[in-house]
Order: structure tokens, then sequence, then C-alpha cells
């Protein structure tokens, strides 16, 4: 059986893994490169790498770190962050990206998933969608330039077409960062994750809202996500990788070992 | 007698990581598109991501398929590579490289997610050199298409359905899965072949 996946998201700005709160006031962390081997020893089964220094400014980004890490890491790992053309993709995944994740490029052009598809395959192409449940109109929209707090915006998709939308253009791969939950660690979107299940082909990763061990296996088990992202809790080492493997294991969730 | 171990360019994406992966278990690898120097690599490896449509444009276009059809020492296709070993594949009807009288067919997989992306289990074939201590391991698979159980088959996953993890015949081998990204149990496979094949 196909293992459920746990998936740490580092934040890099300027080479280094940083930390920060409501994308302000960010501090070093560490370097990237032990950093990233000491959760592909932990057992960590993916890993995302969240280019920040690039999502905010125009100038030309040094992506060298993800040749360093693909030298390293025996697990595979995905890059986002200011990845805006088949040209900014190809050199990733040359320097030994596993995939590429791409957010408000694809919703300023949808054709960037076709082409993204067409150049390197389904496999790599991971679309990042931020969505916020909106109380009043009671829908989930789109968000873009969610990174930078004064260039967020509404867009004109609502979450469900958009996840339809990028499937037939190609995508791989769903990551739903669920905006409501995010940073507050109260567990996971279960309703809206469940929801977009349903129309989801491809795997669906579950983002924001990570608190606690139960809320994995919430995650795995009422909305049946392929695999969880979390970024504070594994930095603040609020849970332990290889604890929640065992917990995980014990709630009869399939886990790689 | 010191290894002398080849990649062959097939211009795919995950060329690099392979070669990081060989490099980690201490052994140098020549990444090449040269007929010589693949024909005198004491084992070689076939990696490959995307369509087999377009890999098998790329093996034609730089006039490699004869010689890595030609090849006697033992060879590993990896993810990709591996189906452009079997005889043809569905994807982009594409006809392959023929060296293991396999089809490589849309996996049917019912309501399950494609592609089948993520760490799944492996059951080797009794006594298989590749597999020497991984019997039950996880491994690294992402595909969408696959090849069934035969006599070839080295290794069976299932997914929906069993399907070949790896296939075998003569001193041409294959494996679905990424060994490159597939931690302690990848690098023991990559270890297996090049100590043991």
């Amino acid at each position: 059986m196909l293992a459920k996946r746990i998936i740490p998201c580092l934040d890099v700005r300027d080479g280094k893994v940083v930390k920060g709160v409501q994308f302000r006031n960010h501090e070093i962390v560490g370097d990237i490169v032990p950093l990233a081997e000491q959760y592909a020893k932990a057992g960590a089964d993916e890993l995302v790498f969240y280019d920040i220094t690039a999502s905010s400014d125009q100038r030309v980004v040094d992506k060298s770190w993800v040749n360093r890490i693909a030298q390293v890491i025996d697990i595979p790992f995905c890059v986002a962050g200011g990845i805006k053309s088949v040209a900014d993709a190809g050199k990733i995944l040359e320097m030994g990206a596993d995939k590429i994740s791409i957010n408000s490029p694809a919703l300023a052009n949808p054709e960037l998933i076709t082409e993204l598809h067409d150049r390197f395959g389904q496999q790599c192409v991971v679309i990042g969608i931020d969505s916020f449940y909106n109380a009043e109109d009671k829908e989930y929209q789109v968000y873009q330039f969610t990174g930078d707090e004064k260039r967020t915006q509404k867009t004109r998709w609502q979450t469900a077409d958009w996840v339809k939308e990028v499937q037939e253009r190609g995508a791989g791969e769903i990551v739903l960062n669920c905006m409501n939950q995010d940073g507050v660690r109260k567990g996971y979107d279960i309703e809206q994750l469940s929801a977009i299940r349903e129309i989801c082909q491809v795997p669906l990763i579950a983002s924001g809202g990570a608190g606690a061990m139960e809320h994995f296996a919430e995650v795995y088990q009422k909305a049946d996500v392929d695999g969880a992202l979390a970024a504070s809790v594994f930095h603040k080492a609020v849970i332990d990788i290889q604890e929640l493997k065992t917990f995980l294991r014990n709630e009869n969730i399939e886990i790689r070992s | 007698m010191s290894e002398n171990l080849v990649i062959v360019n097939t211009g795919c994406a995950n060329i690099s990581s392979v070669r990081y992966a060989i490099e980690r278990l201490g052994y140098a690898v020549e990444v090449s598109e040269d007929v010589n120097a693949i024909k005198n690599a004491s084992k070689v490896f076939l990696p490959g991501v995307g369509t087999a449509s377009a890999a098998m444009s790329e093996i034609r276009r730089k006039e490699l398929e004869a010689t890595i059809q030609s090849l006697s020492q033992p060879v590993l296709g990896i993810c990709l590579g591996m189906q452009l070993m079997t005889s043809s594949s569905e994807e982009g009807d594409a006809s392959c490289l023929g060296l293991i009288e396999a089809q490589v067919k849309r996996m049917k997989v019912g309501d399950l997610r494609l592609p089948h992306m993520g760490w799944n289990k492996i059951k080797a074939q009794k006594d298989n050199l590749l597999f020497d201590g991984l019997d039950g391991e996880y491994f690294y698979f992402v595909h969408s298409y696959s090849v069934g159980l035969g006599d070839y088959t080295l290794a069976s996953c299932d997914y929906a359905a069993p399907f070949s993890a790896s296939i075998g015949q003569n001193n041409f081998y294959g494996v679905q899965f990424h060994p490159e990204r597939s931690s302690h149990a990848g690098a023991r496979l990559l270890q297996n072949f090049i100590e043991n094949a």
C-alpha cells in the first residue's frame, strides 16, 4: 500500500533557512544543507523548500543551494517560489530538484501549467493553491501573492474550479494551503480538504494548521490526503518526526518505516 | 577490478540526482552520450523521467539506440529508463529498445490517484542479487504507466493491482522506482547493482 507522506516545509531566504511570523521579522534558523540532511535522517518522506527571496522582489535570485541539497539528500524534494517560466523550472530541475511548485504565476498565466507539463512531464508539476474561506459569501476563494501582505489579493477563482482547471492542464500534484488555518496550529481544514479530495484525481497535499500529532491522523483518515505538510511544528520541535510516525502507525495508517 | 560506471545522457531531468546518489556511495561516475565511453563501461545506468516517446526520440537523435541494444555488461534502467527497456509503451504509442520482452501500459487504479506518487512497499523475488536485503522495503515511486507481472518480474508492488517494481532479462535490469530518492533502501539497491550484478 502507498504510504501517507509527512512533508516538512522549509522557508529559504538568500540561501538560509528562516522562520518568521506572518512573513515578517525573519530570523535565520540555520544553513540549509545541514537542516535538510537532518530532516531526511529524521524520517521525513519528502521536503519542500519555499524560496521567499524570490517571491517578493524582481532581482535574479541565486538558486545554487538547490544543487547543494540534491548532492546530499536521498529523499525527494520540491522547490517553490519564484518560478515564473519554463526556463526557470528547467534550471531548478537540472540542479536536481524532483518537482517544482508554482502558485501565483500559474494564476497569472494558466498556460504555464500546460507548458511545464509538456516540457518536463506531469510528475514534476506541483500546483500550490492558497484558499481562503469567505464566511460572508460562504465560498472558498483562491488568493494570490500571499507571500507579501501588501500585494495579497483575491482572484476570480473559486477553489474547486481552480482545482479542476489545474488538473485539466496537467498538474501532477496539488498542495492546498488553507489560509484560515495557517499558523493557528488548531488542525488541518478537514471539511475543505474532504470536499477538494472528491474532485482531485491527482495526489493532494494538506497544508496549514498542523499543531499536534492527532491533526496528522485526522487529515489522513478523514480527508484521505496523500501527504501533510507542516513547518513550525517541526522547526520548533513541537513534534518529533519519528514519534509522529510511530503514533500514526499505531493508528493503523500506512507510514514508511 | 575498479568499476567504470557510466550514466547514459538521455537528456532527462533526474540525471544529476542519479549521479549524486552513486557518488554518495563512494564511486566515480561519468555522464556520457559518447558511444565508446558507454561501450567500455563496466556498468551502465539508463535514467529517465518524462514521456517514453520523447525519451526514445532523444535516444534516436543521439544515435544511441543500437549502442544500448548491443551492450553485454550489466545495465540498470531507472523509472522511465526501465520502461524504455521494454518492447513498447502505450505512452505516446512508443516502440522502445526491446531489451526485455514486456509492455508498458497505463495503470488502471479505480478510485486511486495517478500518478502513483510516493513511498510503496515491494516484494522481492527470492535470491535476487539486486534486492539482496531489500524484501519488504519502501521505495519512492512516481509514474502513471507500468509493466504487469511476468517471468521478467524481479520485484512486485501493489497499487490497485500488482505491477512490476523491477524487471530483468539477461544483463538488463530495470526499476520502476527512483533508487536515487529512496533513502537507505535506494542506496543499498544501487550498491547491490554495482557490486553484485
